[in-house]
């Protein structure tokens, strides 16, 4: 009945890897298609606020950010932890926002100007007085889109 | 002179599995996947300086004013309200099916689409908020009223096209949005309430 039982331990044939390479490739590419690197170091820490009836920001480069919020520990001790407005790579007072704007128009083609978003990254925790200057500030400098950033709440 | 053929070494590609692994896993740290999402709005355009501020008249029944303290209690049309009962308030206040005298006046405007519909174009939300607010609560009526929007509009729009408001197109779009006209106003500033 030793017909089935070959003598000789079967070998493992050994797995073909010469694809992975390439599998490894396409993951590659999908991951720096999507990556947007992070232009600024932020120096303020937020916590966006919670909101379902959310509309995502179209262009990037039509899209200025302000951030608003406590510092970060490291720059604490310097600037206490009162909530700072933070506009490129540094602090900033609200009076800095119109020529910030100003300046961040020129940069932009001449046609895509009028659609400049200001996408405004405001921990939730802030009191509403910094924003109303932010806004006051930003209605002076004409730049009338804005858009709350906030996560989905499911 | 037959010269044998010389046989190309093959290039060693083993390695090339780890070279793509190290830049995967690069551009997996640098990647920040959030595509950032908000609620958008538009600013009303600055006041002239030389302009003086002068109270527009408007029928108290076009308006509803949404009241924020800064203890973040909600407060509309002079009756403390909990947040989860604005979006119903704000729809009912919208639409105005029965025309209520007490709630904003409708007018007959001839819609694409629709034909002669009856819109309440006059009707306003104003927002007003103090300085001491958290943005949170503020977020969170602002997301009401925008969801409030959105439902009737997307209702109208399912009823006539039997489609989501996003699904359709311009024109359609367009129409919806004379039926039903966004008109969140944020009031300027102003001081309420004590502690700042």
């Amino acid at each position: 009945m030793g017909k089935f039982t070959k003598s000789g331990g079967r070998e493992m044939p050994a797995l073909n890897t010469s694809s992975l390479p390439d599998l490894i490739f396409t993951l590659l590419f999908f991951f720096m298609i999507v990556t947007t690197m992070r232009e600024v170091t932020l120096k303020v820490q937020f916590k966006l606020p919670h909101a379902t009836e959310l509309q995502k920001l179209e262009k990037k480069s039509l899209v200025t950010f302000i951030y608003a919020g406590k510092p970060t520990a490291e720059f604490r001790k310097k600037m206490g932890s009162e909530t700072r407005i933070q506009l490129n790579d540094k602090f900033a007072e609200v009076s800095e926002i119109q020529d910030y704007i100003a300046q961040e128009r020129q940069s932009m083609k001449e046609e895509d100007q009028p659609l400049m978003t200001v996408s405004m990254k405001v921990d939730a925790e802030t009191k509403m007085g910094v924003i109303v200057d932010i806004k006051q500030a930003l209605r002076e400098a004409q730049a009338l889109k804005i858009n709350y950033s906030a996560i989905s709440k499911n | 002179m037959a010269r044998k053929k010389k046989k190309v070494p093959e290039i060693n590609a083993s390695s090339t599995a780890d070279i793509a692994f190290l830049l995967l896993i690069f551009f997996l740290i640098t990647t920040s996947m959030d595509t950032d999402k908000g609620l958008a709005r538009r600013l009303p355009p600055p006041v002239p300086k030389d302009q003086e501020k002068k109270d527009v008249e408007m029928n108290e029944r076009n308006i509803l004013v949404v009241l924020i303290n800064s203890n973040n209690q909600l407060m509309v049309n002079g009756a403390p309200m909990q947040l989860g009962e604005l979006r119903k308030k704000a729809i009912e206040f919208i639409k105005n099916e029965n025309d209520d005298p007490n709630l904003p006046e409708r007018e007959v405007v001839d819609v694409e689409f629709f034909g002669p519909m009856k819109v309440s174009k006059k009707h306003v939300i104003s927002l007003q908020n103090d300085r001491g607010t958290e943005y949170q609560a503020y977020i969170e009526v602002q997301n009401e009223l925008v969801a409030a929007y959105n439902e009737i509009r997307n209702e109208i729009s399912k009823r006539k096209f039997g489609k989501t408001f996003d699904e359709l197109d311009e024109a359609q779009r367009k129409a919806v949005a004379t039926i039903y006209p966004q008109m969140i106003s944020e009031a300027e500033p102003k001081n309420y309430g004590g502690k700042k």
